[in-house]
């Protein structure tokens, strides 16, 4: 039988696809990525929320045709470990960009991963603010060009993959939209970890960061993923390096813990049982 | 004699999957990924312009595709994906 | 038959507390807060509480995260509420207009303090009134309420909840700190005296949900996550349909309107208010959270001193009642609007009443006016 539409049509919302983002923009291969990954798991989709914050990947929770939200800037995982406290039944994913995970929002990802609360978080990382124009971020390299870098940039990037590790996480990977089916895999391994498990995807962005930093086409950022790009599963977070001349990517932590739901379940059912056997309404005073 | 292993270079030409391309043209953004990164060299600017000004893909060298699926992975606009023509033969 | 939600009986405790065991008989199951005097106390009761009732306690890293989370808890079904003052009350603004655009039904207790900025963590004040209602950026309505004792912050707590599940919007309890930090006697009826609302759920299978299709009310049902609806909810203008409109004039006009419109056109059902007195009296005098109790002893004395003397109570603070005002407009000479700032709630009343015949009687610092210092406003140009 010949299929006329494409695989992932039905995964998509009806009315929203074709999507806002420009040609040779990583969001859409981390998009398919993502929707073959959930095909490929034969998940109950009506379990999974996506949760995205302000940017051009913040569309994304548009485009799936799952359970949504669109937050305020920076708050996606705030949002997402309130709803996972309190539905430990859906399956949570946080996917946002550099700015709205790390610069705004840094403070809730590093709280989220050290209470290590079951969701997967997926970062869009292109080095630049692009929904408004091209800004610089926490995660733009040195002396890149920006719109707010215009003299070249002179702060230090995040290492994400280094700061996760830090912060608790329990699964740490990094790929590039060049490795597509490394994303799918890993995306697949976080979905059904259970901890807080994030993965970086270094993502072109051809029409502010690329344009401005000697890679404006497509082909050029790709072609930089592609060569550079160097496969070390398991280094030292720390070592985990982002550069013009080395991408270090892979899986990098992989461990297991207590998680927050299951610690809290765990301890609200012995609260309880003990009023029970106490054969008390309550123990707080009032 | 049985070889254990496969040949590094076949007498045959291996086909993993028997497909064909389908193209949306007019989702296509004309980022040029599937072009430049097909190994086979299947694929080429489609002289007719889209909706959006651009050139999207279209099939030039069908018999050199090994349905690798790298095209339909790689594009960010959901305009290009693999058909099945039938179970695959490997 | 006994629970451990609605802990029926007669208690002696403080606001902080009866606010959190209002908002557990409620059916709150989700609290997420960062602790702040004067509100401490509510949140370390929740803490307490709530995994006893099979809810949730989450202590976030900051006032904004807080905010975000109850509003995830909210549209995993479950009623949430987080509690702050005055510094924490700033932070969360920008997450109540997420509240207000995607009609998140949650609620947010600010025990108020002296402000601005960190002020007196341990005095009172009213100052954030007005905050409440136009803290946020953008149009948009809310429905704030101001109890005036410890037993009325329990009931008013459940209204709170009910009116969020109702309305879909944020609701705040404004507490002054003296009721949030005293003690009284406080009545926990049993759970059939009680009133609770539940949101309206959707009446369509979900192939054709529209998450922000409104009823007659110009409320939507409201879906949950996980129930197969697949919708999808943005902080952007959008649609019927959840998807972003952020081209259109019509659907940005569209959307503000029924935002405000659903309070606005709900008042009636809404504002609850105190009178004593008013029938026949010459100068009313307007008061609200701890005030209001001075108040009340100021124009009893007033009365037995012979001066005509009328109290209004804003039990709501918003939406204003302005058909309130409007009522004894005509029929009183002046009107005494007493408040634990330095102008907020007198600049509502001044819209609706003659401004040279108000007299503002503000009260900065620790505590709420006496009554013997509001019966000088009262008895002052007694005609």
């Amino acid at each position: 039988m010949i299929q006329e539409t494409h695989p992932l049509e039905k995964f998509t919302r009806k009315g929203m696809i074709p999507h806002i983002w420009c040609a040779g923009c990583g969001d859409g291969v981390i998009l398919s990525e993502f929707l073959r990954a959930l095909d490929e798991l034969k998940m109950n989709l009506d379990k999974v929320v996506v949760v995205s914050g302000i940017g051009c990947i913040g569309r994304i929770s548009g485009y799936v045709n799952l359970d949504g939200f669109h937050t305020t800037h920076g708050r996606a995982i705030a949002f997402a470990v309130g709803l996972k406290a309190t539905r430990p039944d859906l399956k949570v994913v946080v996917i946002s960009g550099d700015g709205d995970l790390f610069a705004i929002g840094g403070n809730h990802f590093i709280h989220a991963a050290r209470r290590n609360i079951d969701m997967t978080v997926i970062c869009s990382n292109n080095f630049n603010y692009g929904m408004t124009g091209g800004q610089s971020g926490p995660t733009t390299i040195l002396q890149d060009r920006t719109t707010t870098t215009p003299y070249g940039n002179i702060e230090h990037p995040f290492n994400l993959v280094h700061l996760a590790a830090a912060s608790g996480a329990v699964y740490v990977a990094r790929w590039t939209t060049m490795h597509v089916r490394r994303i799918r895999e890993s995306i697949k391994k976080a979905l059904t970890k259970k901890g807080f498990t994030f993965i970086e995807i270094i993502s072109p962005c051809p029409e502010q960061y690329g344009r401005r930093n000697r890679m404006p086409g497509p082909m050029d950022q790709f072609n930089w993923l592609r060569e550079k790009s160097v496969v070390q599963h398991f280094t030292d977070p720390l070592k985990a390096e982002v550069g013009l001349d080395k991408i270090v990517v892979g899986e990098f932590v992989d461990i297991d813990k207590p998680e927050y739901t299951d610690l809290l379940r765990r301890q609200m059912m012995s609260i309880q049982e003990r009023l029970d056997q106490e054969g008390k309404l309550t123990n707080a005073p009032i | 004699m049985e070889t254990a292993r496969k040949p590094l270079s076949p007498q045959r030409k291996l086909k993993i999957l028997e497909v064909d391309i389908a193209t949306i043209p007019d989702r296509c953004r004309g980022c040029e990924l599937c072009i430049e990164l097909c190994p086979k060299d299947v694929l080429d600017y489609d002289p007719k312009l889209n909706v959006h000004g651009v050139h999207p893909p279209h099939v030039v060298n069908e018999e050199a595709c090994v349905g690798c699926g790298l095209c339909e992975e790689i594009c960010p606009d959901l305009a290009i994906f693999l058909r099945r023509k039938e179970e695959d033969k490997c | 038959m006994l629970r451990r939600d609605v802990l029926g009986g007669e208690y002696f405790t403080q606001g902080d507390i009866a606010c959190a065991e209002g908002a557990i008989a409620a059916g709150c199951r989700f609290f997420a807060g960062y602790p702040i005097t004067p509100a401490t106390e509510v949140a370390e009761h929740m803490a307490r509480r709530l995994p006893e009732v099979g809810g949730v306690y989450l202590q976030m890293e900051d006032e904004i995260g807080s905010v975000a989370a109850i509003i995830g808890a909210s549209y995993g079904g479950v009623k949430s509420m987080t509690a702050t003052s005055g510094p924490g009350f700033s932070l969360m603004q920008e997450n109540i207009g997420l509240a207000v655009m995607t009609e998140a039904p949650i609620v947010i207790v600010d025990v108020m303090r002296g402000g601005p900025s960190t002020g007196q963590p341990t005095k009172g004040g009213q100052q954030d009134v007005m905050q409440a209602k136009w803290g946020s950026h953008g149009d948009y309505e809310i429905v704030a309420l101001a109890p005036s004792s410890v037993q009325e912050t329990f009931d008013l707590t459940v209204r709170a909840f009910n009116l969020a599940e109702r309305y879909r919007i944020p609701v705040f309890v404004m507490i002054d700190e003296l009721i949030g930090h005293m003690r009284e006697r406080l009545i926990i009826p049993s759970p059939n005296e009680l009133e609770i609302v539940d949101r309206k759920k959707p009446s369509t299978p979900p192939d054709q949900y529209s998450p922000f299709q409104p009823d007659e009310d110009l409320v939507p049902p409201m879906a949950v996550f996980g129930e197969g609806f697949r919708f999808y909810a943005t902080g952007l203008t959008h649609d019927e349909t959840g998807h972003p409109q952020t081209d259109s004039a019509e659907e940005q006009a569209k959307l503000v309107r029924r935002l405000c419109d659903k309070i606005r056109r709900n008042k009636k059902a809404i504002i609850q208010v105190k009178r004593r007195f008013l029938d026949d009296a010459n100068v009313c005098l307007i008061a609200y959270g701890s005030v209001a109790r001075s108040a009340i002893a100021a124009v009893t004395r007033a009365r037995q001193r012979g001066i005509k003397a009328g109290f209004l109570g804003l039990t709501t603070v918003w939406p204003f009642p302005e058909r309130e005002i409007e009522a004894i407009a005509d029929r009183v000479d002046r009107i005494v609007v007493a408040e634990m700032n330095y102008g907020q709630i007198v600049r509502e009343v001044e819209r609706r009443f003659d401004y040279r015949r108000i007299t503002f009687a503000p009260k900065l610092g620790e505590d709420p006016h006496t009554p013997e210092e509001l019966l000088t406003h009262l008895a002052r140009e007694e005609k």
